[in-house]
């Protein structure tokens, strides 16, 4: 089972490939949009890599509750569960 | 004559040649070949296994996260638009957004896009396909693309005539222009179209050079237009973006001027949809109209960058539509094809033609065509093999370029 922190770096490494945001930034108590600049059509890119990187499903209306780094990092786990 | 003077102020390009204009009309001048043995994987299944890759990978120049967002055909129109708008000057100069216009255009659009996505779409599933498809795939991304960038907001257009669309942009260009819609237009074409089912689709339909292709063969031999062995064009890669401006509006600002577009002509064959008239009667109305619209004497059209693509047909109608027009005078012109070194850019091809066209005006020199080794006796055509010094004095040059679907586009340019 994947730690959080693995799930964190994963994801950053997701965020800095299709965003550009340098990966170090991407930490839990990061907001997506306002802090991290990461748009509507980038953050559907972000969602369908990481369901394939951590073999989960994130259902579209559930995208827009991921606010946070640590709002998906949360998801990901449970949905690992 | 057209009341309002249109001028060029501003050339980009990245080609098979050369990742700027410097190069690649280095490039050219010295007659060097653009065209490589392609080394993608799944070139084995295909029968023609050469092309014009562009010279400077466009993930060299481009920020990452912005070149992901675009069709590799979107990434060339923007690396040759910030050369293009450098080069003329335009950065701070107060220019209004709203008088400022694009046109680049793209015979095929995003195609390496459109089936990337579809295999994805195939193999993973319809979750997998990217949300950015659709604006990374249309016809008109890379106009769109440039006028977000430079805060275009007069006219966008992405004229579409398969391989004369980067011409015809240039030609709605002009009309921009005279019309008053704008006072600059960055102009031009891109195609990004080196992938197997394009290839594949050119390949039967007999267009490409099946030359070459094999183990130890001469790719940059391959591409000769007028040549008696010629067999098919060579597709190439690539964008160019040309700065097209009211000379009122350089004038005011001191711009530096390359050249002037004197006018241009568009017209269709309405004879099929990919042969050419055999006569070549659509193209020599297209080069009449051109000169006509800019009061162009016969006597003084010293240089055409021709159309030429290395098909057995095309050449030689190209070069009945120059003496249909020029009559006497065709004998003093000079006449080349810089495909023989690009390859054939399709949507790109009349764009990257008409840097090459401006840049002979302003040295006075023409590239030579290479690969010209027998010339075919039912072409007629001063051809230089190597560089050719174009005279001093009022000169003017065509770029022509025609598609299928029977367009014809003519540009005449002069010197300045």
């Amino acid at each position: 089972m994947a730690t959080t922190e693995e799930i964190r770096a994963d994801l950053a490494d997701i965020v800095n490939e299709v965003a550009g945001v340098d990966a170090d930034d991407v930490q839990l108590d990061k907001s997506f949009v306002d802090d991290l600049d990461v748009d509507s059509l980038s953050m559907v890119e972000v969602v369908v890599a990481a369901e394939e990187k951590f073999g989960v499903t994130i259902p579209d209306d559930e995208v827009k509750n991921l606010k946070t780094v640590g709002d998906a990092v949360a998801y990901i786990e449970r949905a690992q569960g | 004559m057209p009341s309002t003077r249109v001028v060029v102020t501003g050339l980009g390009t990245t080609s098979p040649v050369g990742g700027d204009v410097a190069s690649t009309w280095q490039a050219m001048l010295a007659g060097t070949s653009g065209i490589r043995h392609l080394t993608d994987e799944w070139v084995d299944q295909l029968p023609v296994r050469i092309g014009g890759r562009v010279a400077v990978e466009p993930s060299e120049v481009l920020e990452r996260v912005k070149a992901r967002r675009l069709d590799r055909s979107s990434q060339f129109a923007m690396v040759a638009a910030a050369q293009a708008w450098a080069d003329a000057g335009l950065e701070g100069s107060g220019l209004e957004p709203e008088r400022l216009a694009v046109a680049v255009a793209s015979g095929i659009g995003g195609v390496t896009t459109l089936l990337q996505n579809y295999d994805t779409l195939l193999e993973k599933g319809a979750r997998r396909v990217s949300p950015l498809a659709v604006p990374m795939l249309m016809p008109n991304a890379p106009a769109a693309n440039v006028s977000l960038t430079y805060g275009a907001r007069a006219a966008v257009h992405a004229p579409t005539s398969a391989c004369a669309s980067g011409n015809e942009a240039i030609a709605m260009a002009i009309d921009m222009i005279r019309l008053g819609r704008a006072d600059v237009v960055l102009a031009g074409g891109t195609e990004a179209a080196i992938h197997p089912l394009p290839m594949a689709a050119f390949a039967n339909m007999m267009a490409l050079s099946k030359t070459g292709s094999e183990e130890g063969g001469d790719p940059t031999r391959v591409s000769r237009p007028w040549d008696t062995a010629r067999d098919g064009f060579v597709l190439g890669e690539g964008g160019a973006v040309l700065v097209l401006e009211s000379e009122e509006h350089a004038r005011a600002r001191g711009a530096t001027v390359y050249a002037e577009v004197r006018g241009a002509g568009i017209s269709n064959d309405a004879h099929d949809i990919a042969q050419p008239d055999p006569e070549g009667r659509g193209g020599t109305r297209a080069i009449q109209m051109a000169l006509r619209e800019g009061d162009v004497d016969p006597a003084t059209v010293v240089h055409v960058n021709a159309h030429a693509t290395s098909t057995p047909k095309g050449d030689i109608a190209e070069g009945l539509m120059l003496h249909a027009v020029l009559g006497e005078h065709a004998d003093r012109c000079v006449v080349t094809s810089t495909k023989s070194m690009t390859g054939h850019l399709l949507g790109g091809a009349g764009a990257l033609e008409a840097v090459a066209t401006v840049m002979a005006l302003h040295d006075r020199v023409s590239p030579p065509t290479i690969n010209l080794d027998e010339k075919d006796p039912e072409v007629d055509l001063d051809i230089p093999t190597s560089r050719r010094d174009l005279p001093e004095g009022d000169i003017v040059a065509l770029n022509n370029s025609f598609g299928f679907g029977g367009a014809n586009v003519a540009v005449a340019f002069g010197s300045v």
